[in-house]
């Protein structure tokens, strides 16, 4: 059996698993809402005190932050295994999936598949919808290319720092915490174009950990501020971030294996 | 057929001590120790023995379970398993074992077992026919008929036990690893899982490795007994070898074993 | 006394042992604290006159908030102390000489204390070096230091009570998951976590600041950047004292009644 098509089946126990705990299910997919809710609460009372930041409208915010947090959601709903691997670890699920005749990282994958970010997904939805409507963007095929190559590489990004988050607990599980600067922080403050953070941080986002390739550049492009179409495909560029984390993988797999710890 | 040859294994473990000046030092310095889980092991096991293997907690025996399983690699020494070397082969390796903890679970909680099975089968890529007369097989000899449309956490301890052996197997393995399998069980189970055991290895030649804390599982299961201390491997014989240690004349099996314990300072 | 004193000590101790964990803490609240104040330097910069207080007082409120997180953080809850409510495990705190809401409440403290002792110095100190107006700035008079000191106990204090009330609540429902869910959205808002309430529109922002949620952080940090002084800064701190005593009063009062139901049912 392929790989895809067990991944379905996984995909069918998840849900089954799920719906015996309905009540809990429904909760968390409405607690995932509410805190994403207050962020764009946040957005909307600052923006609607300070009209604009940095040459940012309202509506251009809403786009910029609804494709980061879509991405943030894809990638968290399909590996969010990687980023409680601290557990998989800690109670040993980890040695029963080297005992399976199957690739482990595809195992841990599948062994946690996130179906409650459902609610945060619908409101990123919502407010893209909002956010082309009420932005004074002319839409071309170019452009909507755009829109969807940023949510590709916006989870490809996501998925390599999981990744990296997952390798560093094979090393060690203790003071974790400073990786939520890259996932939380980064969806945080992803709600604005990382541009208006400054030069430093332009320049970290771009090289060191490219947010910027996927949000910011093509963002630009998007919104009409560049006509450098190049921009838009500086998402594809932010995808070859996973092969770094996927050799730091296989390093700390390795590394796994002659500790056991 | 395992072959283990010179198998050495040693960990680097932090300490931690108690108190309020120990902590805030601990804030600033370490102390290292190195512990040497696995001392120059060899044994081997021959197709279809029943091989106990014991000794106090920490001695080394989940060590020596995870390197034959492909999960761990030794510091040096050589372990062939079948013609390979477990963690170097790991995915064909792990296809000819079966691994049961009697401490943790392999089998989805909220969805019924044979569910769980099923999923096993397509991680195994078992055939359907051969995967549903093995299912046959099982349900009979462990008399899970209802058990599999029962979600595991509606379960009791020893009819989710019977189970997990059935899920460990369902690949036919040619060698099954048992860690503790009556751990917590009632007595009524215990036996059933004994003679589960004692049956599938008559019939299949299913090699097994069984590391136990109920003598009674030794008395009932193994022909040959490897006891480990320390890492070091102290004693390879059968089990009349181990009772010969007895200390008198009516002493138990745990008694004998307590004994040794002692004598080898353990 | 003793045993309370006890309780911290081994929090403390716990705490100390995850030495990497402090250190990673500190980093991502320094870190986040960083961007904050980048993302309130970016709307400065775009419309300063529509900034509703000082930078400074800002920079300040953002690095106290940083540092001193764990103990105004309304997002925390001690999942045991929800688990033995609804498994009714509650049954064996009672048999201890101890009334259990000055445990719990006691217990509450300590958690949020000890975590924060542990982590407030370092952010404060570097927060402090930063330069102006992005540090942390300190103010001159003897008297702000006072009153910020007061309120951040109020406030601290007011925490607490409210966690209780939660806490008891939940003898009293059958879903933890949807109390703490609801309680912990609408908390983190109106006080102040997301963006500093001077920030919310008007209208609002004086609706908000008459409930309950405004005493904590809102109050002491700032009072301590000089945001809030003279007349308002006394309204205030009246208004954390208010609070405490209504949440301290439910709590109580909560508390007695569900312990009678717990007796009569026998748990």
């Amino acid at each position: 059996m392929n790989s895809t098509r067990l991944y379905e089946k996984y995909l069918l126990i998840h849900l089954k698993s799920m719906m015996q705990h309905k009540v809990s299910f429904l909760l968390t997919t409405i607690g995932q809402f509410l805190v994403s809710f207050n962020i764009f609460l946040g957005v909307r009372f600052m923006m609607d005190r300070f009209k604009e930041v940095k040459g940012f409208s309202y509506g251009e915010v809403l786009l910029c932050f609804s494709i980061t947090l879509m991405a943030f959601t894809i990638a968290e709903t399909i590996f969010r295994s990687l980023d409680t691997f601290e557990t998989i670890i800690g109670n040993g699920e980890f040695d029963r999936i080297l005992l399976r005749p199957r690739g482990s990282l595809f195992l841990v994958l599948c062994s946690k598949i996130e179906l409650t970010r459902i609610g945060r997904l619908l409101q990123a939805v919502v407010m893209l919808i909002y956010g082309i409507y009420s932005s004074s963007i002319i839409w071309t095929p170019v452009r909507i290319m755009t829109v969807v190559l940023m949510i590709i590489g916006g989870v490809a990004v996501f998925a390599a720092i999981f990744l990296i988050f997952a390798s560093i607990c094979f090393f060690t599980l203790e003071g974790l915490e400073f990786m939520n600067i890259f996932t939380d922080g980064a969806r945080e403050y992803g709600k604005y174009p990382i541009g208006i953070y400054g030069k430093t941080l332009l320049t970290i986002c771009t090289y060191l950990v490219p947010f910027a390739l996927f949000q910011y550049y093509p963002f630009l492009y998007l919104t009409g501020k560049t006509s450098d179409s190049w921009y838009s495909l500086l998402p594809l560029a932010a995808c070859l971030f996973l092969i770094p984390a996927g050799l730091l993988w296989n390093f700390g797999l390795s590394r796994y294996q002659s500790t056991g710890s | 057929m395992i072959q283990v040859e010179h198998m050495n294994k040693t960990f680097k473990v932090t300490r931690r001590s108690a108190g309020f000046s120990e902590a805030v030092k601990a804030l600033f310095h370490r102390e290292v120790e190195l512990i040497h889980a696995l001392n120059d092991i060899s044994f081997t096991i021959g197709d279809g023995e029943m091989v106990g293997y014991i000794g106090p907690n920490g001695a080394g025996k989940s060590s020596t379970i995870k390197i034959l399983s492909g999960i761990l690699t030794p510091d040096n020494g050589t372990c062939m398993i079948n013609g390979r070397i477990p963690w170097k082969e790991r995915k064909e390796h792990v296809k000819d074992i079966g691994v049961v903890f009697g401490q943790r679970s392999q089998l989805w909680w909220d969805v019924p077992i044979l569910d769980s099975f099923e999923l096993l089968r397509d991680i195994y890529e078992i055939p359907t026919h051969q995967y549903q007369e093995t299912l046959d097989e099982l349900t009979g000899l462990l008399s899970l008929g209802e058990l599999l449309r029962t979600p595991a956490r509606q379960l009791s301890l020893g009819q989710r036990m019977r189970c997990e052996i059935a899920a460990s197997l369902l690949h036919r393995p040619k060698i099954l690893f048992l860690d503790e399998p009556t751990i917590g069980l009632d007595a009524v189970s215990k036996l059933a899982v004994r003679d589960f055991i004692r049956k599938q290895n008559k019939e299949h030649k299913t090699t097994v490795l069984l590391t136990t804390h109920d003598m009674q599982d030794i008395d009932a299961l193994a022909d040959r007994v490897l006891l480990i201390g320390r890492g070091r491997l102290l004693l390879d014989g059968t089990l009349s070898d181990l009772k010969s240690h007895r200390p008198k004349e009516e002493a138990t099996l745990d008694e004998i074993i307590a004994a040794l314990y002692r004598d080898y300072r353990i | 006394m003793k045993k309370y004193w006890s309780f911290f000590r081994i929090r403390f101790i716990h705490g100390l042992q995850y030495r990497a964990a402090a250190l990673s803490g500190m980093v991502t609240q320094f870190v986040w604290g960083t961007m904050e104040i980048l993302l309130f330097r970016a709307f400065y910069e775009s419309a300063p006159q529509s900034f509703p207080m000082e930078f400074q007082a800002l920079s300040t409120y953002i690095w106290l908030q940083q540092a001193f997180l764990a103990l105004y953080m309304t997002w925390f809850w001690e999942s045991e102390l929800f688990h033995s409510i609804t498994t009714g495990n509650v049954a064996y705190e009672l048999c201890r000489p101890v009334r259990l809401y000055h445990m719990w409440f006691v217990r509450g403290l300590t958690v949020r204390l000890s975590k924060a002792v542990l982590r407030c110095m370092p952010i404060l100190v570097f927060a402090w070096l930063l330069p102006a107006p992005y540090g942390l700035t300190l103010p001159g008079s003897f008297h702000t230091w006072f009153f910020t000191l007061l309120s951040m106990t109020l406030g601290l204090l007011f925490v607490v009570a409210f966690g209780m009330v939660v806490y008891i609540s939940v003898f009293y429902t059958i879903s933890s998951q949807g109390i703490k869910l609801i309680v912990t959205s609408l908390s983190e808002f109106l006080s102040g976590a997301i963006i500093p309430l001077p920030f919310l529109p008007d209208g609002i922002r004086e609706f908000v600041n008459f409930l309950p949620f405004a005493s904590a952080q809102n109050v002491p940090f700032r009072i301590f950047g000089g945001d809030l002084k003279g007349h308002d800064m006394y309204t205030s701190l009246l208004g954390q004292v208010f609070w405490l005593a209504v949440f301290l009063v439910i709590g109580q009062i909560m508390e007695r009644n569900a312990l009678k139901r717990v007796v009569i049912q026998g748990g």
